[in-house]
């Protein structure tokens, strides 16, 4: 039973973080992955809340399907290299730097809202 | 992503002359992707969840599944891309799929940071930086070293296909 909460969220979370991606990088011209970063960072603060209150199913559902599945560190590496490829090494480790940095201060956010919650 | 979608050619004869709507044609663009990247997704999720269940990683320790789950999808993730960009010619969906569906299902980001958080919180300072720093670098390392090498094996000497 578990594994289905699992399937449920993974299903939602995919699709979400691809549709966002694709909203993102069409809002700006900059040859920078705002995209991934925006997903990666709302998954973190998600995730954050979700392990300080939500019950089994919910940290399943929202935190291991959903939020593992909003989130990518595939994609997130791959486009470090593809700007480090592409001669634009200051930009591979500003994203590095700012997804790492961003993302942690998410999940401290988040989990402090979520024991607020409890 | 800047390719275009193959989907805009899916030309659609409509005996009724009524050209499709703006609305129509979003959903048309992106109906078939979303869904292979739902299924893509759930088992993505499902595998990584199934390697938390045999590895589960106790409070306060580093998280070795976590890690191996990332860096094991980015590997995974620079043999598909040399493979899909510069030696076969794949179906549309193939890459929505797995790349974006499966590998993105399985690697997590959210997990890494909210492992971070708990361990700076339990005052494991050393293992958390230590964690935060590995994974990153040896995720890209992954991404890199995997694309060298699938290069030098599938594409021949003159990087033709």
């Amino acid at each position: 039973m578990t594994w289905v909460f699992v399937i449920v969220g993974g299903m939602v979370g995919a699709p979400t973080r691809y549709l966002t991606d694709r909203y993102v990088q069409s809002r700006h011209r900059a040859d920078f992955p705002w995209g991934t970063l925006t997903v990666n960072v709302i998954a973190s603060f998600v995730l954050g809340v979700v392990m300080a209150v939500g019950s089994t199913p919910v940290r399943l559902a929202v935190g291991t399907g959903f939020c593992g599945a909003l989130s990518t560190y595939s994609t997130f590496a791959y486009e470090i290299v593809r700007l480090a490829d592409g001669r634009a090494p200051r930009l591979a480790v500003g994203n590095a730097a700012l997804s790492v940095a961003v993302g942690l201060a998410a999940a401290f956010c988040g989990a402090a809202v979520g024991t607020l919650l409890r | 992503m800047n390719d275009p979608s193959p989907f805009t050619a899916a030309g659609r004869v409509d005996p009724d002359g009524a050209p499709p709507t703006r609305r129509e044609r979003l959903l048309h663009h992106q109906a078939l992707p979303v869904a292979v990247i739902a299924c893509g997704g759930a088992v993505g999720a499902v595998s990584r969840y199934a390697v938390g269940l045999a590895w589960p990683t106790t409070a306060g320790h580093f998280p070795v599944s976590t890690l191996l789950i990332n860096v094991i999808g980015c590997a995974i993730m620079g043999v598909f891309m040399v493979l899909i960009t510069q030696k076969w010619q794949v179906h549309p969906l193939v890459r929505p799929f797995f790349g974006t569906g499966v590998l993105g299902g399985f690697t997590t980001f959210s997990t890494y940071e909210v492992d971070a958080q708990h361990l700076l919180q339990g005052g494991h300072w050393v293992t958390a930086l230590a964690y935060l720093v590995a994974t990153l670098a040896a995720a890209v390392f992954a991404v890199w070293a995997a694309e060298t090498v699938t290069r030098l094996v599938v594409l021949d000497s003159t990087g033709a296909a």
